[in-house]
């Protein structure tokens, strides 16, 4: 129960309230240069989603077994070294080598795992699949767990990883997708000529930032919903 | 690709105007658009990428001759990880305040693309002279366009300028300018700017060149 408000929270949170793109500026690349198009802009968004999950899902187990201050896995190897007891392990000054290795990997791995069983998708997303080793949306998703694995008492486990992971990558999908759907409508329009291309879809993205920041507060109603759907 | 890659000087000079990685090259968005509600900040930021912009760009000439193809990029971001792990420390040692504002923002240098193209543009086929003036040019371009887009948001949005009161108090406070939509509208319409000015400076040119001739 407290779980599921807590996932609610996260999800929403990662979604509409601090959206990747529109709050925290992180895959501000993608978001200008592939969203000419809807349906290429939804595949990209899905992709990222993917990839984010993968890479958030590993970032969490290396971080909290082996990188985080305290973590189990270099403390028993030091123990079984025999190093003296009640000495904290914190090997976080590794973490931004090994997310950059983990983000890579995970995309090569998604890369030859969807050209080996769905080939035409392989097709659909060309150059792009590579490119998302560095949007730093992935990265950015990386450091927020990393930030939740630093303080002993308050811990965040799979889930509360993974949620984030998934809210983030749909968050950035519906702006994506948002921002295309505008930019089709835009090409029938008379832009002005220094705003041509980029200008214009900055100004865009500022007014679809202004709408979402509509959002803030959603998620101080969650748990009274909760509670209330619950009875 | 030209034949004669461009001299020390020519990356040098390149790199602050033709070639500005924000206002000509479209890299490097995501810092730009989230440090530069206000000068202090930017600066750092500005800073930071500089160090590892030269850093690297440096390390990566020096091993040029090393690098093989299918690994090169794997190479330029564990290099530029390492420097930003550097950076990163030495802020939260000697900064820490300024360290907690930029939060995320610092380790995300590391897929900061300004950095990966100037290694693969420049220091993976050049000597280590040319690779240094490159660096300093492109941070120096980088700086500016960071400071440029601060000075608009921090007057419009707090009315101060690197934390000096410069509008009188009764100046509404235009707060969307240091949050986030006020960074997209602000880069779009300097945007605009750059491109009328140079439209305008290359009609002029033409316009002297039909004179003459």
């Amino acid at each position: 129960m407290e779980m599921l408000i807590t996932l609610l929270q996260i999800a929403i949170g990662a979604a509409l309230i601090n959206n990747f793109v529109l709050h925290y500026f992180v895959g501000i690349c993608p978001f200008l240069g592939v969203s000419r198009r809807t349906d290429t802009a939804l595949g990209m968004g899905l992709a990222v989603t993917f990839v984010m999950s993968i890479a958030a899902l590993l970032s969490w187990v290396f971080t909290y077994y082996l990188l985080r201050p305290g973590a189990p896995l270099p403390a028993w190897v030091w123990q079984a070294v025999g190093g003296k007891s009640g000495v904290v392990i914190d090997l976080s000054v590794l973490s931004y080598i090994m997310y950059i290795f983990v983000i890579a990997a995970s995309v090569q791995f998604v890369e030859m795992y969807v050209r080996k069983f769905f080939p035409a998708l392989y097709k659909s997303f060309g150059v792009y699949l590579p490119l998302i080793t560095t949007n730093c949306a992935i990265l950015f998703a990386c450091l927020e767990i990393m930030k939740h694995l630093q303080d002993p008492t308050r811990l965040w486990g799979l889930p509360e990883a993974l949620t984030l992971a998934v809210g983030g990558g749909l968050g950035f999908t519906l702006a994506i997708v948002l921002m295309a759907g505008i930019r089709e409508e835009l090409d029938q329009c008379d832009v002005p000529h220094s705003l041509r291309g980029p200008g214009i879809a900055l100004i865009v993205a500022g007014i679809l930032a202004m709408a979402f920041m509509g959002f803030a507060g959603v998620d101080r109603g969650i748990e009274t919903t909760v509670t209330i759907l619950m009875k | 690709m030209s034949k004669t890659e461009p001299t020390a000087l020519e990356r040098f000079t390149n790199g602050i105007l033709p070639e500005n990685p924000i206002y000509r090259q479209f890299l490097g968005m995501c810092p730009t658009l989230a440090v530069t509600g206000a000068m202090k900040p930017a600066m750092t930021m500005a800073a930071a990428t500089a160090f590892v912009l030269v850093s690297a760009n440096v390390i990566i000439s020096l091993m040029r001759g090393l690098l093989r193809p299918h690994l090169r990029i794997l190479v330029f971001t564990l290099t530029i990880a390492t420097f930003v792990t550097i950076a990163d420390r030495f802020l939260e040692a000697y900064f820490y305040a300024m360290s907690k504002e930029l939060g995320p923002y610092v380790p995300l240098i590391i897929v900061n693309c300004i950095i990966i193209s100037r290694c693969e543009i420049c220091a993976s086929k050049q000597s280590v002279g040319v690779a240094l003036a490159d660096a300093l040019g492109m941070s120096l371009g980088f700086a500016l366009a960071l400071a440029s887009l601060a000075t608009v948001r921090e007057i419009l949005g707090s009315g101060s300028w690197f934390g000096v009161t410069l509008l009188p108090a009764g100046w509404p406070h235009w707060t969307i300018m240091i949050l986030s939509p006020g960074a997209f509208f602000t880069l779009g319409l300097l945007l605009a700017l750059v491109n009328w000015v140079g439209r305008r400076r290359a009609e002029a040119a033409a316009l002297r060149a039909r004179i003459k001739g």
